[in-house]
């Protein structure tokens, strides 16, 4: 048979296992088979490809071995806290592999026609926003540079600037190609720049939206490069992706009740627009002591993980507590907002890793139909999620926002470092309310505290 | 690229898009990080693109481009399947007796 009609029924199957594998992670339990699925898929359709007639396989090795050896060890040394960094830098890499066959394509064959030329140009400019999108985002996360939205006067003037400008270039490169090698250049660059200006912007708490749309345009981008080449199988993963990363966007989105055009655009929490209404009351401190004798006595407890308990490393001994009150009788939950920590599902994984069963996680609809008979819900290193002023103060940023409504259970214990306000910049009242201790302290060294208190009895 | 070759594979584009919204609307918010890494190891398709493009004895340029290429999408590829894999292997049901 053609090899070429062999190629193209591996990727049939390919394509087939990657939907599969997409399916199949709609379950915890067979997520990990689904996973392999999609991977045999990808295997497939490599081997299929090196079938090609006329290939040479020296630098093809050269580059699978590099490529290679860096992914085992990214993945095998990455500690679970720094997922949203993994995951930001591997949309980077997709971005930028783009960019790279799409300027291989161009420049072995310079003079094609209109559509791939226009295909060409799409690829350069989703992959390079992608690649140096994901950089700045990596940056911001790692806190190599300041998680803080970076603004100046005529921002969004600069940045409309720049993709006029690629608009531009892109009409000139693709009346004449051949001709226009420095346009095409100019155009990767630009394209370059523009993911740096696109999330400078945007503050460290938004970068749920941020990976989930990097996440979309690294399978967009695939996908244009699928047009490039004229490879269906480019295509159809590449569009996968591409949906995936919009919906995960849309939930983000829906999670902190704001648009995406809010999200991109106005460097939430930079600017002090508006503080909400002042709060009234008084701080409660409590002491490890003190929280041990209510937690003894409760029958049901809820944990709400933030980004804090990332930051401390606490998940562990939030486990060994919670198992602790378990075992003293006590049905122990822990309640996951859409967007606490930096990416989405972050604390579930981390949850995950210190043992946690996921049947035990519940998500903020489950909880809040009967966070009423919770006696204590202990909030670990989550502040804006948590702030009643979302649901009843029209002042607030954060106003209309679906919070996990701690502040109608029995007692809250808030595991807080300081005083400091959270992402959003503004004051939360739940600190100030009747039923709510707070915990000062490093979050791992207060959890630890608890444990010790429950040992020690 | 003829314009049918562009309609066909803008086709194959659309139910793509909503073969995708169907599988991943169904994904719960527990798995929503694995199904980011794993995606993008998906994306990391391009990588098909990139071995032509190394293998192809064109000139010096286009294999040096590919042979990056290569590079960039096989991290993606590798690292996301790898670090997928490691995530779901701790999404445990019930707390097993042996504790790391």
């Amino acid at each position: 048979m053609n090899p070429a009609i062999i190629i193209n029924i591996t990727y049939i199957v390919s394509v087939v296992l990657f939907a599969i594998g997409l399916k199949m992670l709609s379950s915890p339990a067979s997520a990990r088979k689904g996973n392999l699925v999609s991977a045999l898929g990808m295997l497939l359709a490599v081997i299929a490809t090196l079938l090609t007639k006329g290939l040479t396989f020296q630098w093809i090795l050269v580059g699978i071995v590099v490529g290679s050896l860096i992914g085992v060890a990214a993945a095998y040394f990455v500690a679970m806290t720094a997922m949203p960094e993994m995951v930001a830098l591997l949309n980077g890499s997709g971005g930028l592999a783009s960019v790279l066959v799409a300027w291989a394509v161009y420049h072995f064959a310079p003079n094609s026609d209109i559509f791939t030329t226009i295909t060409i140009f799409l690829s350069v400019l989703v992959g390079g926003v992608t690649f140096t999108g994901s950089v700045i985002a990596w940056a911001k996360l790692s806190e190599k540079i300041s998680g803080k939205p970076f603004l100046f006067a005529g921002q969004k003037i600069v940045n409309f600037l720049i993709l006029g400008a690629i608009l531009v270039c892109g009409i000139i490169y693709t009346m004449h190609p051949a001709a226009n090698y420095p346009i095409f250049i100019g155009t990767v660059i630009l394209s370059l720049i523009l993911g740096v200006l696109a999330v400078v912007p945007i503050g460290g708490g938004d970068m749920p939206v941020v990976i989930s749309l990097l996440n979309s345009y690294s399978g967009i981008a695939a996908c244009f490069t699928g047009f490039v080449i004229q490879n269906t199988v480019l295509i159809v993963a590449g569009s996968l992706v591409g949906a995936s990363g919009i919906i995960l966007t849309q939930i983000m989105c829906k999670a902190m009740n704001r648009s995406l055009t809010n999200v991109l655009f106005s460097g939430f929490g930079s600017a002090v627009q508006k503080k909400g209404t002042a709060v009234q009351g008084e701080i409660k401190p409590i002491t490890p002591q003190d929280a041990y004798l209510i937690l003894e006595a409760a029958s049901s407890v809820v944990f709400v993980p933030g980004y804090g308990m990332a930051v401390a490393q606490a998940q562990h001994v939030v486990r060994e507590l919670g198992e602790l009150l378990e075992a003293n009788g006590a049905d122990v939950k822990y309640a996951v907002h859409p967007v606490a920590g930096r990416m989405p599902g972050h604390m579930n994984v981390l949850l995950a890793e210190a043992n946690v069963p996921y049947d035990h996680l519940v998500d903020m609809d489950q909880i809040n139909s009967n966070i009423a008979s919770v006696d204590v819900a202990l909030v670990i290193g989550a502040n804006d999620v948590v702030n009643p002023a979302a649901r009843h103060d029209e002042a607030s940023p954060i106003y209309g926002m679906p919070i996990i409504n701690v502040d109608q259970a029995k007692t809250v214990f808030v595991l807080k470092r300081s005083m400091r306000p959270g992402f959003a910049g503004i004051e939360n009242e739940l600190f100030y309310k009747e039923n709510t201790r707070m915990l000062f302290g490093d979050a791992k060294e207060s959890v630890q505290g608890l444990v010790a208190e429950f040992k020690s009895s | 690229m003829d314009p049918q070759t562009l309609i066909f594979l803008f086709f194959i584009f659309v139910l793509s898009i909503f073969l995708g919204v169907e599988l991943i609307s169904k994904v719960p918010s527990t798995l929503h990080t694995p199904l980011m890494s794993g995606s993008n190891a998906i994306s990391g398709i391009t990588l098909i693109g990139a071995l032509v493009s190394a293998g192809t004895p064109h000139n010096q340029i286009s294999t040096l481009l590919g042979t990056l290429a290569v590079v960039f999408a096989t991290i993606n590829v590798i690292g996301g399947y790898l670090v997928t894999d490691r995530m779901l292997a701790m999404f445990k049901k019930k707390a097993p007796g042996d504790k790391k």
